[in-house]
């Protein structure tokens, strides 16, 4: 068993920090009681004028005169790290969730990804582009790789014997030990990993009972590490806040883009697609705005995705200011990559035809596009139809038909047209009350186009325009 | 006069037009008229470019002119876009062709959006060939759309009212339908080689 460890260190402030465009304004996350503030987190601006984590609000502001400060959000970062386990998932499919870490299985995934510096390299492109700060280690048990990324980054360790000189110098207190132990033991003299493996287990199983034995186990592979894996789940819910509100639907492709992003990486890790999804607007104080996206077959590349969100979403009005960005995505069903031939003609930007159907949807609506197909009513009117269940079939119809259809008919006006064929009679549609009777001519008006006209029974005119030779 | 240019430099730059154009190479896009092809300096349709078809009235045979074009594109698995047509395409009039109507995308579309959609499909690279009518277009629209079909190398055919005629294009090829004496296509642009000084009759039928 290897296991790699990605600690993320600054996840609710990653959380933060990605929704928003890169500035260099002080930001601080404040958590505690209304009356005894203090700073959970800082990003590198406020870091460089002074401001730490754990500083009372009021020693901040003495620090610093102008910040942003937002509210620390717990079940925002657990969100995040939901995510990011669903990201995970996709590399392996033991993960397990640690906290501020994720934890994932990668003996078996080395054959598929590569070796450990490929997939490493491959792990940290995709947090960049996530947009959460990391550290990545190696480790022949988890909890290892867990507490080794508390003290490297970059580590890779793939033996038992490497694991314990690696172990053995790091400290008690960065040991992620059970909480009374990792209390007492510095005051007994115990101050590196190597001096409490080194002690003898009957003593350290009387003192501090067995929980601290199975642990010290598990930490050098000895003993069976018991863990929740991460299952992920069927439906997706994302969601983004801000603290102004937003006006203009250009401000709005930025947290979209983010989203798409985040619903693909969480597609690619569930090895599904995405069909349909909603992207929810919501407003202060009145019903949020709902933009359905729909795709023509699932689908789960990135670009794709925000393409077609972002289609819809710049053809609606906004009735009010945005304050928070939603995304729901229900149906997830799976995804059938499509095959490119090798020898493929067309100009290398092509861009396949599902893609540019999708785009054109997008923008101009679903019913945008059609596929026209006959049907075996004989009325020109029902003779054709855009439905996706009517089959194709090949129809040969001996007597003339126009190339143009004008549905509903309109009166032919102008000077008498000359007769070229007919009349034929078309006298059918009983079964459904749609009855007609009516004799169809070609004719030629004194334009000079060719025209499918028809009048009553037995008469020639006034002429009805069904469509046109072109 | 006091610098002489040679005469020999100024037709070796390509900057004088000699009149003697040189054969254009064939085209692999019949029209599927013979003696449309006949005329055209590249045997056929311009290739990645733009063809304007003038027409007099709508429904006079436009559709004629392109359906040839359309059955081998969508015979060959390749999918034909009409974007914003002013009717209905009537599937049976269509299939009997020798369109494949599968392989044909009807994009319903305003006025302002069928130009954006066009010039989509026409950049996509995955169309054979784009309909377009555009009823507003400018100059600079009419030039996008060439450009596009450039890019994407896609056959894009604009049907436009007469009236357009008199205005300059930059589409690789016009052709003008008169419906007097009988159905005939003037050709009154086309690139690589002069226009034709008779029209070509159309009811001289198909190749």
């Amino acid at each position: 068993m290897l296991w790699a460890c990605v600690l993320l260190p600054h996840l609710a402030l990653d959380g933060i920090l990605r929704r928003r465009p890169a500035s260099d304004t002080p930001l601080v996350l404040l958590h505690g009681p209304a009356q005894a503030r203090s700073i959970f987190a800082a990003n590198a601006a406020a870091r460089a004028a002074g401001l730490r984590a754990g500083q009372r609000l009021s020693a901040a502001q003495a620090l610093l005169s102008q910040f942003e400060a937002v509210e620390y959000d717990a079940e925002a970062a657990a969100r995040w790290h939901r995510l990011l386990a669903a990201w995970a998932y996709r590399y392996s499919s033991e993960v397990v969730l640690l906290p501020h870490a994720i934890v994932l299985e990668v003996s078996r995934s080395l054959g598929l990804f590569g070796p450990w510096p490929h997939f490493e390299a491959r792990l940290r492109e995709d947090l960049c582009a996530l947009g959460f700060r990391h550290r990545i280690t190696l480790a022949p048990s988890a909890h290892a790789a867990y507490v080794l990324a508390g003290v490297h980054d970059g580590l890779a360790l793939m033996t038992p014997d490497t694991l314990l000189r690696a172990l053995t110098p790091v400290a008690v207190r960065h040991a992620r030990l059970p909480a009374h132990a990792a209390a007492s033991l510095p005051a007994m003299g115990i101050r590196t990993l190597g001096q409490l493996l080194r002690l003898p287990r009957a003593g350290l199983q009387r003192r501090f009972g067995s929980a601290l034995l199975d642990y010290l186990d598990q930490l050098t592979g000895a003993g069976p590490e018991l863990m929740q894996g991460y299952r992920p789940p069927d439906s997706l819910d994302l969601r983004m806040e801000w603290a102004q509100e937003i006006e203009h639907v250009e401000a709005l492709v930025f947290p979209l883009r983010r989203l798409t992003g985040d619903l693909a990486a969480y597609l690619a890790g569930r090895d599904g697609g995405v069909q349909r999804f909603v992207v929810e607007l919501e407003h202060r104080g009145m019903p949020s705005t709902r933009l359905p996206v729909g795709l023509l077959a699932a689908e789960r590349d990135a670009a794709l995705l925000f393409d077609c969100a972002r289609g819809r979403l710049e053809r609606q009005q906004l009735p009010a200011p945005v304050v928070a960005m939603r995304l729901l995505a229900r149906e997830l069903p799976p995804f059938v990559p499509a095959g490119r031939d090798l020898f493929d003609a067309r100009p290398a930007h092509a861009m396949p035809l599902e893609q540019l159907r999708e785009r054109l949807r997008a923008r101009l609506g679903e019913q945008a596009l059609q596929r026209l197909r006959h049907t075996i009513d004989p009325r020109p009117e029902q003779a054709q139809t855009s439905a996706e269940a009517v089959k194709y079939t090949h129809a040969v119809e001996a007597l003339p038909r126009p190339t143009w259809l004008l549905d509903p008919p309109i009166p032919l006006r102008g000077p008498v047209p000359t007769i070229l064929a007919g009349p034929e009679r078309l006298e059918t549609g009983w079964w459904d009350g749609g009855d007609l009777r009516r004799d169809y001519y070609v004719v030629r008006t004194a334009q000079g186009q060719c025209a499918w006209v028809f009048c009553a029974p037995g008469e020639q005119g006034p002429w009805m325009l069904q469509g046109w030779f072109a | 006069m006091s610098n002489v240019v040679a005469l020999s430099s100024l037709i070796q730059g390509r900057q004088v037009w000699q009149g003697r154009a040189a054969p254009a190479p064939g085209s692999d896009q019949p029209t599927g008229w013979a003696m449309l092809d006949a005329v055209l300096p590249s045997g056929g349709w311009p290739a990645a470019a733009l063809t304007e078809i003038l027409l007099p009235a709508d429904g006079v045979g436009e559709l004629q002119l392109v359906l040839p074009t359309l059955a081998r594109s969508t015979q060959a698995g390749r999918t034909v876009m009409v974007i914003a047509p002013p009717y209905a395409p009537y599937v049976l009039g269509w299939e009997a062709g020798g369109v494949v109507m599968s392989r044909v995308d009807v994009v319903i579309a305003h006025a302002a959006d069928a130009l954006w959609a066009a010039e989509q499909c026409l950049r996509s690279g995955s169309c054979a060939a784009v309909l377009t009518w555009p009823l507003h277009a400018d100059d600079r629209a009419v030039r996008r759309l060439q450009v596009a079909a450039d890019t994407g190398k896609a056959l894009a055919f604009a049907f436009r009212d007469r009236r357009h005629a008199l205005q300059a294009s930059p589409a690789a090829l016009r052709l003008e339908l008169e419906t007097e004496p009988s159905l005939q296509v003037r050709v009154r642009k086309c690139r690589g080689g002069n226009p034709p000084a008779h029209p070509v009759p159309l009811s001289a039928g198909r190749s």
